[in-house]
């Protein structure tokens, strides 16, 4: 019982759940019968754990509603600008504060909270996301200025279940620690490998005025280098974007060991306690 | 972030107004500086006004040589065909600052209005005659390492810190700008910034509610032999402690004419008359590049902390000019 009201006692979406609804449209039509249902139980006697239900449910609700319906503003806007933007393929229309970033719009006001905020002044790349695919600080692009863009987060690089190479490849090459910087990293990546298809240089290239072919990996390190990882995961991240970018598999540094080797460690260990 | 009215411009003219209008409103492009600032509460506008939207981004060729948009994105204008190909100094320039993502993001008329690095600028606790004037220069005598040391006055000793700029100085650029009133005028490069002398505070010589249209490039003979070098704390994403931007124009093994732009070492990008002195005429040789570098930090006034720009000055010019001719 208790892990249920744990479960239940914020009316916060996860992205999850954000995702789950885009998928399943029906599920705010559900949410409408439930709420009624809930309404009576609560009439009835059950209380506490139906109230946050409720709460939960309305929330759910007001996510579900039609592409294109307003966000409630947060009260007291001194100087709202209505904006009507993509997000992840999905139409969303929000009220903000002048001040908004895009960064916190996402993760305030659309609780879309894959996107991390690092330093907050375009330092560290961990708020990046892609703007009409392009990749940008979200840090620092005020959300009034992205009428009709369509951004893309971290929650919209896979495809349902199935991950974006980039990020099956940050898993395979242990391309993150602690995984704060990680979807800045993916975002910066994705935009990142599109402009090196389309021929761009970077302050590595040897000539600028030759066609541009192929990412070395002193290329990829140069032009991630908007990417700050504190735990220093850039050999794992180098080699899964190389990975990414050449379609051929990187020299692994590391393996899972095998269920004996793992006995026989384990038997080792104990061995060693009871010495 | 202090409260502001936020418009969105269609054209020119009604942007150009609004700011004129309005002493405390600001022009917002890329946004990658101003909004920095203004969550530091160092720029305090009371209204920005949204140019992204003017029709100001393209790239094209004009009166010989190539006619670049305010409102081109750093990352567009670097990898532009025409640039690449005919100003490869300022594709260098370009992808040598910032990130992937800030050159996405930046513009080529923001990135002439970016303001210093200096720390003393961007602490508000600090004293700072750019950012209040009247209250002093908090780096005159105390941390001064990555400050100035060419034309710095006692009201201040900061550096300008963009890359883009030093290549434009090189490339004889003009800056096109649009005032409140519709009428045109150009302005040379070497004109744009200011040294900061007794206003500190004023970067560069716009008017206020001066919109910046275009740079415009002239025809260059400096395609095959020129070279941007940055020298920073880190390989990559850090602002120069000094950079150099080289261009010659070679005749056979002799230098015809040679431009040598520093960058970091002052209030605005620091061009050597002195060390293209030193060049012209001259063979295309280590000698004469060592003979220019002497002349192009001869006049330099180091502070306490920053002596060593002196020396890396010198080994940077040379550095990029052997690179530039090709002999590295």
């Amino acid at each position: 019982m208790k892990d249920d009201l744990d479960e239940t006692s914020g009316a916060e979406l996860s992205a999850d759940e954000e995702a789950l609804l885009r998928e399943m449209p029906t599920l705010g039509e559900v949410g409408q019968a439930r709420r009624t249902f809930l309404g009576q139980t609560l009439a009835g006697s059950m209380g506490l754990f139906a109230l946050m239900l409720m709460e939960k449910e309305q929330a759910l609700a007001a996510l579900a509603a039609e592409p294109g319906a307003v966000f409630a503003a947060a009260p007291a806007l001194e100087n709202p600008v209505r904006v009507a933007l993509k997000v992840n393929g999905a139409a969303k229309t929000l009220e903000v504060d002048s001040r908004t970033v895009l960064l916190d719009a996402l993760r305030e006001r659309l609780e879309m909270t894959g996107t991390k905020k690092g330093c907050d002044q375009g330092q560290c790349g961990a708020c990046t996301v892609l703007v009409d695919g392009r990749r940008v600080l979200s840090c620092l692009t005020l959300a009034a200025t992205l009428e009709g863009r369509e951004v893309t987060t971290v929650e919209g690089l896979a495809r349902g279940e199935e991950l974006h190479p980039l990020q099956a490849a940050f898993i395979k090459y242990d391309g993150f620690q602690c995984g704060y910087c990680t979807p800045g990293q993916l975002c910066s990546a994705v935009g990142m490998l599109e402009e090196a298809k389309r021929g761009d240089v970077s302050h590595v290239t040897e000539d600028v005025t030759a066609p541009f072919k192929q990412l070395s990996d002193d290329e990829i390190r140069e032009r991630m280098s908007g990417n700050i990882c504190r735990c220093g995961a850039y050999p794992g991240i180098v080699a899964a974007i190389r990975e990414a970018h050449t379609g051929r598999e990187s020299a692994r540094t590391w393996r899972f060991v095998e269920e004996e080797e793992l006995a026989r460690v384990r038997k080792e260990l104990e061995a060693d306690e009871t010495v | 972030m202090r409260p502001f009215k936020y418009t969105r411009a269609s054209d020119a003219a009604v942007a150009a107004g609004a700011v004129a209008a309005n002493p405390n409103a600001k022009f917002l492009a890329g946004g990658t500086n101003i909004l920095d600032l203004m969550k530091e509460d160092v720029e305090r506008p009371n209204e920005l006004v949204d140019v992204n939207r003017l029709k100001l981004s393209e790239i094209k060729e004009a009166r010989g040589g190539v006619s670049i948009g305010a409102l081109a994105k750093n990352s567009d204008t670097a990898n532009h065909p025409l640039i690449r190909r005919n100003y490869p100094l300022l594709t260098q320039a370009i992808v040598a600052g910032a990130s992937g993502q800030l050159r996405n993001m930046a513009t080529n008329g923001g990135n002439l209005m970016q303001r210093t690095r200096c720390q003393y600028f961007y602490d508000t606790a600090m004293p700072c005659n750019k950012r209040e004037p009247g209250t002093g220069c908090g780096a005159l005598e105390g941390l001064n390492r990555i400050h100035a040391i060419f034309g710095w006055s006692d009201k201040c000793v900061a550096t300008y810190p963009g890359d883009m700029a030093n290549a434009l100085y090189a490339l004889d650029a003009v800056v096109r700008v649009r005032g409140s009133n519709g009428k045109e005028r150009t302005i040379p490069v070497n004109d744009f910034h200011r040294l900061p002398g007794d206003t500190p505070e004023k970067d560069n010589n716009l008017a206020h509610g001066e919109l910046i249209t275009a740079i415009e490039l002239p025809k260059s003979n400096f395609a095959k032999n020129s070279y941007y070098l940055k020298v920073r704390d880190r390989a990559s994403y850090a602002f120069a402690l000094v950079a150099v931007a080289a261009a010659l124009e070679l005749d056979g093994g002799n230098v015809r004419q040679a431009r040598v732009v520093l960058g970091g070492v002052a209030h605005k990008p620091w061009r050597s008359a002195e060390a293209e002195a030193a060049l012209a005429g001259r063979p295309a040789s280590e000698e004469s590049f060592r003979r220019a570098a002497e002349a192009a930090l001869a006049g330099a006034k180091p502070l306490a902390h920053n002596a060593y720009k002196v020396e890396l000055g010198k080994r940077a010019v040379v550095r990029a000019l052997m690179r530039a001719a090709r002999l590295v």
